[in-house]
Order: C-alpha cells, then sequence, then structure tokens
C-alpha cells in the first residue's frame, strides 16, 4: 500500500456557526497535523455534526474558514474531496444494492478504483464474510454501518478521514476492527478527525479533543 | 472520472431494474392519459389527427414531471448525495450522469411508445417519425430543466407541487415547439425549423442545466 506522503494539515480558522437563530459555536480554531487524532465531544444538538459539515466542506461556516495545505477549502473543492474520506451519519447504502455492490459505487465517487477481490477483503475485515451478495435491504442497521466502514480499509491512501459517530450501532468485535483501522491510519501519518459518545481506545501519540458546549 | 460517470449510470440503471413499478408507473401514466383523448373528445377522424401532436406532448411533458422527484430524492435520504457532493468528478459532470440515467429510464420509452399511441389518433404514418424525434430532442431538455427543480426543491415540504409550479412555466417553449414541430410537418411545411430549435434546446440545456443544478443541490444539501 502507497504510504500518504507529505501530508498537509487542516487548519480551522475562527469558526462560527449558527443554525437559525442558534449559535452552536463560535471563534473555534483548530490545527489538525498529519498522524493527528482530533475527537469532538459534545452533548447531543452541540453542533458535532455541523463542525465535521464544515470541516468537509458540505456546509458553509457562518464566519471563518477551514483549510487544507493552507488553502481554503471551498476554493479547492474537488482537489480537497479527492483526498477526504468522509463518512456520515447517514450510511449512504442502497436497499436495492448489495454489500459488495454498494462498497463499489461508494469507492468510485470518491474516486478510488478497487478490485472485485479487495471488496471481499475489506467486507470479511469488516466481519461482513458471506454477506457480500445479500441486498442491503436484509441486513441489520448495525451490518449497515458496517458496509458503510468498510470503505476505510479501502481508502489508506488517504490522507484525511472525517467519520462521524462511526461506532454508532456497532457491536464490541467491530468497534475494537474500526479502532484498530484508526490507529493503523494514524501510525501511517495520517488524519483522522471523529465525534464520538464513549471514550474510544485509539493509541496514539497526539490526540486532540474539542469539547462543544450545548447552548 | 469516466470510471465515476459509468458506475453512476450503470448504479441508476440496476436500481431501476431493480424497482421497475417506478419506471412503469411512468410509462403507464403516459398511456392511459394519452389513450383518455379519443375516448373524451370523440371519435372523428380529423380533429383526433389535429390534436395529436399536441395531446402527446402534454402527456409525456406531465409523465416526466411526475418522474422528477424521484430524481434526487432517495440518494438525499440515504446520504449518497452527501457522497457526490464530496466525489473525485465534478459535481456538474456528476448531475449530468444521473439526468441521463434518468432519461434512459423515464423518457426513453415515451419516445419508443409514442408511435404506438400516435396510431391510436390515426396521426399519418409518415409523420410517426417527426412526432418521435422531436419527442426524443425533448424530453431530454425537460429532464435537464427538471433536475434544476428537483434539485431546489429537495427534501422540503410539499416539494412536489412546488416542483410544478417551478418547473412547468419552464417547459412551455419546449412543449410548444416540440408540438409545434409534428404539426407543421402534417401541414406540410416541413418541421426542420422546429427540430432544429429542440437541438439548439438541448445543446444549450445540456451544456448548463448540470451546472446549475450542482449549485442547487450544494444549497439544498446544506
Amino acid at each position: 500500500m502507497e504510504k500518504p506522503s507529505g501530508i498537509p494539515s487542516l487548519e480551522a480558522v475562527d469558526l462560527h456557526c449558527a443554525r437559525g437563530e442558534r449559535r452552536l459555536f463560535s471563534a473555534l480554531s483548530f490545527t489538525l497535523r498529519g498522524g493527528e487524532l482530533l475527537r469532538i465531544a459534545g452533548a447531543n444538538g452541540a453542533g458535532k455534526t455541523s463542525l465535521l459539515r464544515i470541516a468537509c466542506g458540505l456546509l458553509e461556516p457562518t464566519l471563518g474558514e477551514v483549510r487544507w495545505a493552507g488553502e481554503n477549502i471551498r476554493r479547492l473543492q474537488e482537489e480537497f474531496w479527492r483526498q477526504l474520506v468522509y463518512i456520515g451519519h447517514a450510511n449512504a447504502i442502497k436497499d436495492d444494492l448489495t454489500a459488495a455492490e454498494n462498497l463499489h459505487v461508494a469507492c468510485t465517487l470518491a474516486g478510488v478504483r478497487v478490485q472485485p477481490a479487495r471488496i471481499d477483503e475489506a467486507l470479511r475485515r469488516l466481519g461482513l464474510a458471506g454477506c457480500q451478495n445479500l441486498p442491503a435491504r436484509v441486513l441489520s442497521q448495525g451490518q449497515r454501518r458496517r458496509v458503510a466502514l468498510a470503505r476505510l480499509p479501502l481508502s489508506e491512501a488517504m490522507p484525511l478521514w472525517i467519520l462521524d459517530e462511526p461506532f454508532a450501532a456497532l457491536d464490541a468485535a467491530a468497534v475494537e476492527c474500526v479502532q484498530n483501522l484508526i490507529a493503523e491510519h494514524l501510525s501511517r501519518g495520517a488524519g483522522v478527525i471523529l465525534t464520538t459518545h464513549f471514550e474510544a481506545r485509539i493509541t496514539t501519540a497526539a490526540t486532540l479533543r474539542i469539547d462543544l458546549e450545548a447552548s | 472520472m469516466l470510471v465515476a460517470l459509468r458506475c453512476v449510470i450503470h448504479r441508476d440503471l440496476l436500481l431501476a431494474a431493480r424497482r421497475s413499478s417506478d419506471v412503469l408507473t411512468v410509462l403507464l401514466f403516459f398511456v392511459i392519459v394519452v389513450s383518455l383523448f379519443p375516448l373524451g373528445v370523440g371519435s372523428d377522424p380529423a380533429l383526433l389527427r389535429t390534436i395529436a401532436p399536441g395531446v402527446i406532448w402534454v402527456a409525456a411533458l406531465l409523465a416526466s414531471m411526475l418522474a422528477l422527484q424521484r430524481m434526487f430524492a432517495s440518494d438525499h435520504a440515504d446520504g449518497t448525495l452527501e457522497q457526490m457532493l464530496l466525489g473525485a468528478t465534478p459535481l456538474g459532470m456528476t448531475v449530468a450522469a444521473k439526468v441521463l440515467a434518468h432519461w434512459l429510464v423515464s423518457g426513453l420509452p415515451l419516445v419508443l411508445i409514442s408511435p404506438v399511441l400516435a396510431l391510436q389518433f390515426d396521426f399519418p404514418r409518415e409523420l410517426l417519425g417527426v412526432l418521435a424525434l422531436s419527442l426524443a430532442l425533448g424530453t431530454p431538455v425537460l429532464s435537464l430543466i427538471g433536475a434544476i427543480g428537483a434539485a431546489l426543491t429537495l427534501g422540503l415540504r410539499g416539494g412536489g407541487a412546488l416542483l410544478s409550479l417551478l418547473v412547468l412555466p419552464l417547459y412551455v417553449p419546449v412543449l410548444i415547439i416540440g408540438a409545434g414541430s409534428a404539426e407543421a410537418a402534417a401541414a406540410g411545411i416541413g418541421g426542420q425549423a422546429q427540430l432544429l430549435l429542440l437541438g439548439a434546446f438541448l445543446v444549450f440545456a445540456g451544456a448548463f442545466a448540470p451546472w446549475a443544478t450542482a449549485v442547487a443541490l450544494r444549497i439544498s444539501v446544506e
């Protein structure tokens, strides 16, 4: 696997975010360098997902900007998105496609070319052996989450992972597996941002933490 | 990039094939609406021949309207749209691929069946080609314009009604020129002028509508 080399850093500069009348956070700044994990904590409705959506460019902050390698991501657009894996709340899984087809579509959209053998391997790694050719309709909530997260082992070359509640609906074994994937990715020198309600046990040198207060 | 576009088209066609009732609904709607007219206005052959192009065009327009809401709704609901927005391919290109897939599923069947329906109206056989060609050029324009409306009304309550209000006025020029082409051909002055205009519409909409749709999608997803 090729190593992501010379990983740029993600900088958030003086972010303000308001949804409707509510101010979620203001004057928020952070810098995420390669090899660092950023964990965003906070109560429900504190703005964790909004912050992630701002960080990946889906949402425009009320004020402030996010920079990747010193350039505003809203200017970089595809150039930034080509280096990013975002796994949101929604799994982006189609009921009528099989697990393998879903994973293939997700990777192709993100610009990652994958061989069918690697798709099977990724699904096996997430504990979905034997489910490759089942339509996603018959999978449980946790299994669908696993299909979405099976993108991670196929995205080792992406220098930034942004994961919204990656451990939601997962059982202990799957949580363990995803934590290992994240730790491996960090050790490759890439950056990871995630939100989670419980203290993830990811052993890494550098963990940043942002606590959003519910207003 | 082409790989991603092919993948989007393939995926949408696969989804349509696995959920064929959606496709059939649009086609049946078209067939039934067109077939109601001879029952309603009586069986005077001269009258039927005159109204045939207009009736078929209006029915095709309503049928494509019916299919519009589905263009982005399910991708929006399950989060695939976010992934497209963050994809490696420029969003306008992805949208163009989606519109093409949508037209193949909901527009092309209408074009193919229209000559059969026109026979119900005793429409002159030598003019069936002009009618089908006008639909073949016009329905993709409807899908392209409709995509902008579908993107703008994405996730709104009562989006369906709003979508019709937004998009139907924009369909009017396509309707006038599309139905006009077969009428002109029936009057013996040839429909080339109208067909060329429809072709120009198609080129214009094909070049600009996907980018407008892309901007609308980004606004809707925020």
